[in-house]
């Protein structure tokens, strides 16, 4: 697979990191080299193994469905950038 | 004190022939004097470490006296720990002060060690070589001019130059074996599932495991009993019956079956870590084992696999960290999505950003089953050869690293040399299995050479087993880096 500018300007939006136009450049190159890497994946058949995404075989635990933790709000507002009345401040989001 | 193993330093303070305050202090002073010329921790808090002290001290004066009590541990500034600031190496987490506790640092609060301190890392955890720290480059004890190996480089240089007795790290792709390989001191990833994660920072959820670091492999098995256990926290924990992972150490090591792998011994590992390895098998021959000829041949594709897996998991992971709740906001923006994109462009390091890039691409629309699906499939054949690998053998052997340690600046301009520094450790991650270093002598001036053991699933007491004999008839986990006295 080749990367173009376009990817990494594309991902870099997907991923929500302001990218530069030198700096993309600059990743470019380096994701270049490492799709290289990620390439000989493809020199192996794997028809008819399933994907492998845990090493045990088990089952995601279910619990009840009640309430087990307690309000914290303000110990966890405590370290946020800006906060107003138990409420996080962003910009504007709705015009 | 500046050799005692936390088994020591634990009997010294039953006896009362020593006090936590006493050992805090001592470690506390050494920290003060040379953790800034190895870098090793981002946060230190003597008042803190003090107190505490003074509470194990108490619960000892009044019997309450366990394995741990009152030793003082260094831990990786990855978990989060109530009121200590929590960086990740990182500057998007250059302000977080953790508002609770991980389940790690709350069994060893409930065991009654002492934190010494948070030590300093890769940027979440990304690395092998601990040079990607917003806080700085690590130094190796045993050369100024070498890094540790990372990404839970700290803590291997803290142990290594006797800052703290033991240490905790995580190992997502090698993280705490092959720093303890270059720093010459032992270390453990445990079998997936079997510590929690629970306020641990995640990297790669489905490869992330936090370990010990220590000077012997006992110390290791001590530290182990304390984190391992189900936490009903973490949805990944494994709930089984508990285990003293000191329970086999001191068995004989006859008949026992080492794995050799002929990918571990081909080229591409340096000579001097060869030689090193290769006497550390015939020491193992001569405390009674039998060695086996093991194949693992998709081993070669571990470091791609890991290179799409954990950069895919890392972009999900990592997309918590917006400026919103907590952490590092950016001065100046337009909108909310200018706030995102500009926060997290100032708060990431360029290795983070690439990982980050590389998983949202394999991720994304188009690439999901060629790169994403293909990586797990291929895992599985993976893990598949050690299953066959261990229906022949108990415990596989080899280098933990193709080298010794590297100097600073050498490797930080090409990721894939450095990535490919994690070819040994790699795959042991992506099968779940559990995985240790300790020290096998040195290389090339005088750096350090770590022998790896990889036990099958749920194998920790058994490798435990192998790495102790070893210890009892070497000598290379008790040698100190020149100078640090």
């Amino acid at each position: 697979m080749v990367l173009t500018l376009d990817d990494v300007k594309r991902i870099a939006h997907l991923a929500r990191i302001e990218v530069e136009a030198h700096e993309a450049e600059q990743i470019l190159v380096q994701l270049g080299g490492i799709f290289g890497l990620i390439e000989a994946m493809q020199a192996v058949n794997t028809d008819g193994v399933e994907p492998m995404s845990h090493a045990q075989d088990v089952m995601l635990r279910l619990r009840e469905d009640a309430v087990t933790e307690g309000d914290q709000h303000l110990l966890f507002q405590s370290i946020a950038p800006q906060v107003e009345a138990d409420l996080y401040l962003v910009p504007k989001v709705i015009e | 004190m500046l050799n005692f193993t936390v088994k020591q330093l634990a009997a010294e303070l039953a006896a009362k022939r020593l006090s936590s305050v006493e050992v805090t202090q001592y470690f506390l002073k050494r920290i003060n004097v040379l953790g800034k010329a190895l870098n090793a921790f981002i946060s230190v808090d003597e008042e803190r470490s003090l107190a505490a002290a003074r509470g194990a001290d108490q619960r000892i004066a009044t019997g309450g006296t366990g394995p741990l009590t009152g030793i003082p541990l260094a831990h990786k500034d990855i978990f989060c720990a109530k009121g200590w600031l929590t960086t990740c190496g990182s500057k998007i987490l250059s302000n977080f002060v953790a508002p609770y506790d991980a389940h790690v640092i709350e069994r060893f609060g409930h065991a009654g060690a002492v934190i010494a301190g948070k030590t300093n890392m890769d940027e979440f955890a990304m690395g092998s070589s601990s040079e990607t720290s917003f806080y700085g480059p690590v130094r190796n004890p045993w050369d100024v001019a070498a890094v540790p190996g990372g990404s839970s480089g700290g803590s291997a240089a803290a142990v290594a130059a006797r800052l703290a007795p033991a240490a905790t790290g995580t190992d997502t792709g090698g993280s705490i074996r092959q720093p303890a390989a270059l720093s010459g001191v032992c270390g453990l990833k445990p079998t997936y599932g079997v510590v929690s994660r629970y306020g641990m920072i995640a990297f790669a959820s489905s490869l992330d495991q936090a370990g010990p670091l220590a000077k012997t492999a006992e110390d290791l098995a001590l530290l182990l009993n304390a984190m391992a256990g189900f936490d009903a926290r973490d949805s990944t924990s494994l709930q089984r019956e508990p285990e003293d992972y000191t329970r086999d150490l001191l068995k004989p090591l006859k008949g026992l079956r080492i794995g050799l792998p002929a990918e571990f011994f081909a080229e591409g590992v340096a000579p001097d870590v060869v030689k090193a390895v290769e006497q550390a098998i015939a020491e193992l021959k001569r405390l009674g084992c039998v060695t086996v000829d093991v194949a693992l041949p998709n081993m070669k594709l571990s470091v791609p696999v890991y290179y799409v897996l954990a950069p895919a998991e890392a972009s999900s992971n990592l997309s918590r960290f917006d400026g919103v709740r907590y952490g590092y906001r950016a001065p100046e923006y337009s909108d909310l999505i200018d706030m995102y994109r500009k926060t997290r462009a100032q708060g990431f390091g360029a290795e983070v950003k690439r990982r980050i890039l590389i998983g949202t691409y394999v991720l994304s629309h188009g690439y999901y089953d060629a790169y994403y699906i293909k990586a797990q499939k291929l895992r599985r054949l993976i893990a598949q050869d050690f299953v066959d690998a261990f229906s022949k053998c108990d415990v596989i052997v080899g280098p933990t690293s193709p080298t010794t340690a590297f100097n600073i600046g050498e490797k930080a301009g090409d990721p894939v040399q450095m990535y490919l520094s994690d070819i040994y450790t790699i795959a042991v991650n992506l099968a779940g299995l559990p995985g240790m270093s300790i020290p096998a002598g040195f290389g090339n001036k005088s750096r350090p050479v770590g022998l790896q053991l990889i036990g099958n699933y749920f194998g920790e007491a058994k490798m435990l087993n192998v790495a102790h004999q070893y210890q009892q008839a070497t000598d290379w986990h008790m040698r100190m880096p020149p100078g640090i006295n």
